[in-house]
């Protein structure tokens, strides 16, 4: 029962960061490897925002998000556009969108680096224990968790109700059908490639409330959400979300009941059998 | 009629809600040219692919000699001699004209490699009006030339069925007769050939039968003049401005 | 298959290649041999990258794994068994490793097949650490009487078997079974070619190379434990030498190789913390400016002067 709980708290954010990923994988089509590093920096102005002005982490997602949000699309402009204008094919996309990401993963870490040394960094934000179905768990996981849901459930609501969401939802579908019928392509992608950057960020100022970071943490990220992503099914809100979940608890019950340092080894058995049995993700329907 | 090379048993194909194919069934003997004809969207192109294995099955059963083939991954098709074109040209790019045909050779049904695949590749150059340009880059070439490489690919591992997916579309009149002559050496060499078709000056002087799909069903079958005089047939084309 | 003019003058300019790189040891300067062990390891890590990502076009980031693995193979071996044949035992334990995971991913689209080599070396470190946590052990020994100039003429043997390797695939149906499948997927299926079986068989050839390369540099270690056996910055250094000098040839890698083991070599040795930045910008480079690495500037030059000849 404790784990199942933990894992969940943990999942909460998982889902947070992998939606993130999502958007920018499904509708921009970048499969984004510096995901990872925006989390890490997200997490470094909170920590920075709370030691040095004493500022919660709660106001400072309002912060990280415009932020993020205006990094990612100009990166999305001034990089990743040429690249979506030149690739003659999707695989030729993938590829060299990988290549670049991976670069601008390690610019990432590398300028993080720089400023801020290679040192862990953490603080104690409402670390104190809560009462929940009769076990103690840190309050800040459980704040980070709700403020997860209601981003996550804000999303969701955006994406399934409002126009924008219909024609993001519209290109990730069909890209090709979605110009056709008056979608500013270009537009939303760079709209959707910056709106994920920013949920990933504020999932990064919000893991940052109760796990230790550094510099180089961001790949971890990267692999555990691209690995909900594709157990969720590219695209897929709902599948994302219960991936995340699930994700969480294995890690939390080999944590606990295994070695702490067997988590991604658990993320990879998950990975595996999403490979040999159901590729096409939890919930998608084989396509042709 | 002698055992069919190639018979096809309610073959059926859906794309979630939508049935592409349905229940499909019809027989090609060998040195037969049946053609599959139909108007845009009947399904002709994705029963084809349904026999080269490009697509999967969702029920009835395709047999090669009778032996079940549907459900084998493309290659093993190919291997057991059935090979085909692509409905829009695929060469390719890297490599020359020669290798290209090559391509085809090597690994499919009847087997060659080294010289001896080279001979047979410039051989069936020669064949389909391509000598002398084997060390020819593909993108150098007209759009006949690449749908003639194209043919000598298919045609290079000596299958025992060749399907042919809308081989003439494209071309213009005088290459048509090219074309069609083409594919009449084909039939003389005693080849069992499917071919997919609008053009219906092909379909009357090369098919020895045909087959007529309207959505996704076949719905006549029998000589070109029969089909074609079909009431049904005339309705399925009815509005279509095709041939 | 017959050899022609153009091949026998290529084998013999690479055997007089290899003569001279040989020497290198006799020239008695330490620094320069550290230097060729290192490049001699890159090109046989490059270069075996190349023959299975420049024709299927595939990112593995699985070399840190592969050479981790051989690394302990040694390590656990050197006891008991002689060097060579824990070289020989490494080769075949990447080998079926490599052919395990190219059957769980190679079936699918190359997304599935990066993100799962991305993490590939840190899963083994993790479960290796785990192992040595229960049994009490924290890293191993590697104590020898192989000197550097040893290493480094065993690694020139591998890098000559590469290169040997990487020719006769290339004339093989196998090599021209990658070739069809790198141009057209599916034109290579409807040809009669097993698509997954030729990718799998040729992931097998880095996937050894690299295990092989670990066990041969375990020594130079002396002591081995995880964090350094399966440093996942080796994969990209290999990712990016192999891209910068072109995946296109057998020897384009080599050309990527040594200016960036130079360039490395500096930077570490002036700016330590600014290593993962030029790494970052290195990958910017290829995919901005560089996108068929030096052969592909080469090929381009030498077409724009018409002095064109086929290869």
């Amino acid at each position: 029962m404790d784990i199942l709980i933990t894992g969940i708290l943990l999942g909460g954010t998982y889902a947070l960061i992998a939606i993130g990923l999502n958007l920018q994988y499904g509708v921009a089509r970048i499969m984004n490897l510096a995901n990872g590093e925006i989390l890490v920096a997200g997490g470094y102005l909170a920590f920075i925002a709370y030691v040095s002005l004493q500022l919660s982490p709660l106001l400072t997602i309002f912060l990280v998000a415009p932020l993020a949000f205006a990094l990612n699309w100009l990166i999305y402009r001034v990089m990743l556009q040429p690249l979506v204008n030149r690739a003659k094919t999707r695989g030729q996309l993938e590829t060299d969108s990988i290549l670049a990401t991976f670069g601008m993963s390690f610019i990432g870490v590398g300028l993080m680096l720089g400023f801020f040394g290679g040192d862990y960094f953490s603080y104690s934000f409402m670390a104190v224990p809560l009462q929940l179905l009769g076990s103690t768990y840190g309050a800040n996981r459980v704040i980070a968790f709700c403020m997860a849901v209601l981003i996550c459930g804000a999303l969701y609501l955006w994406l399934n109700r409002s126009r924008a969401g219909l024609s993001i939802r519209a290109i990730a579908t069909a890209p090709a059908s979605a110009r056709l019928v008056g979608i500013d392509v270009k537009r939303l992608s760079a709209l959707a490639f910056a709106l994920g950057g920013a949920v990933t960020a504020v999932g990064g100022a919000l893991i940052s409330t109760y796990l230790t970071l550094d510099a180089s943490t961001g790949v971890v990220f990267t692999l555990k959400a691209l690995i909900i992503v594709i157990m969720g099914g590219v695209g897929d809100v709902r599948g994302t979300i219960v991936a995340a979940l699930l994700l969480g608890i294995v890690e939390t019950a080999v944590a606990s009941l295994l070695d702490p340092g067997l988590t991604l080894a658990a993320a990879y058995i998950l990975f595996l059998g999403i490979l040999l049995f159901r590729p096409q993700g939890l919930f998608g329907k084989t396509t042709t | 009629m002698a055992a069919p090379v190639l018979s096809l048993r309610g073959v059926t194909k859906r794309f979630g809600g939508l049935t592409a194919v349905n229940a499909m069934g019809f027989d090609v003997s060998e040195h037969e040219v049946v053609g599959l004809l139909g108007p845009n969207g009947s399904g002709k192109s994705t029963t084809l692919n349904l026999i080269s294995g490009a697509l999967p099955l969702t029920s009835g059963q395709v047999s090669l000699w009778g032996n079940r083939i549907s459900g084998l991954p493309p290659q093993t098709i190919t291997r057991k001699g059935v090979s085909r074109t692509f409905q829009l040209v695929r060469l390719l790019p890297s490599m020359n004209v020669r290798e290209n045909v090559v391509a085809g050779a090597v690994f499919g049904h009847r087997r060659r490699w080294g010289g001896e695949a080279r001979d047979h590749a410039d051989q069936l150059l020669d064949q389909v009006g391509l000598g002398g340009k084997g060390d020819m880059a593909v993108g150098q070439l007209t759009y006949i030339d690449t749908k003639r490489v194209e043919l000598a690919r298919t045609l290079a591992s000596d299958p025992k069925v060749l399907l042919l997916d809308e081989w003439l579309a494209g071309l213009n009149p005088t290459e048509l007769q090219i074309g069609i002559g083409l594919i009449r050496s084909l039939r003389d060499e005693g080849r069992t050939v499917i071919l997919v078709e609008h053009v219906m000056d092909a379909i009357r002087s090369l098919c020895d039968r045909c087959v007529v799909m309207a959505a996704g069903s076949k719905i006549a079958e029998g000589t070109p003049t029969e089909v074609l005089s079909d009431k049904e047939v005339i309705r399925a084309y009815l509005g279509d401005d095709d041939a | 298959m017959s050899l022609t003019g153009s091949d026998l003058r290529n084998l013999v300019l690479a055997a007089l290649a290899l003569g001279i790189c040989a020497l290198l040891p006799l020239s008695g300067s330490g620094y320069w041999l550290g230097l060729g062990v290192t490049i001699a390891m890159f090109t046989a890590l490059a270069t075996s990258w190349a023959l299975f990502s420049g024709p299927t076009h595939y990112i593995s980031l699985a070399t840190a794994a592969f050479f981790g693995v051989g690394t302990y193979v040694t390590g656990l071996g050197i006891d008991s068994l002689p060097y060579w044949g824990l070289i020989g035992i490494a080769g075949a334990i990447g080998a079926v490793l490599a052919a395990l995971v190219g059957l769980a991913t190679l079936r699918l689209s190359g997304v599935y097949f990066v993100i799962f080599t991305l993490g590939l070396a840190e899963l083994v470190r993790q479960v290796i650490t785990w192992v040595q946590n229960n049994s009490g052990q924290k890293g191993l020994y590697v104590l020898t009487d192989l000197d550097e100039a040893g290493i480094y003429w065993w690694l020139l043997g591998l890098v000559t078997a590469v290169f040997v390797t990487g020719w006769l695939i290339g004339r093989s149906r196998l090599g021209f079974a990658l070739r069809i499948i790198g141009d057209d997927e599916t034109v290579a299926a409807h040809s009669g070619i097993n698509t997954a079986r030729a990718k799998v068989l040729l992931f097998m050839v880095p996937g050894a190379v690299a295990a092989m390369t670990g066990a041969i540099l375990a020594p130079r270690y002396v002591y081995i434990e995880p964090s350094l056996a399966f440093a996942p910055i080796l994969s990209f250094q290999v990712v990016i030498m192999a891209l910068l000098g072109g995946a296109s040839r057998l020897w384009g890698p080599l050309v990527g190789v040594i200016p960036f083991t130079f360039l490395l070599e500096a930077v570490s040795a002036n700016f330590p913390n600014q290593s993962t930045l030029v790494i970052g910008v290195a990958f910017l480079i290829i995919v901005y400016f560089l996108p068929n690495g030096f052969v592909g500037l080469l090929d381009r030059a030498l077409t724009r002067t018409g002095h064109r000849r086929e290869a």
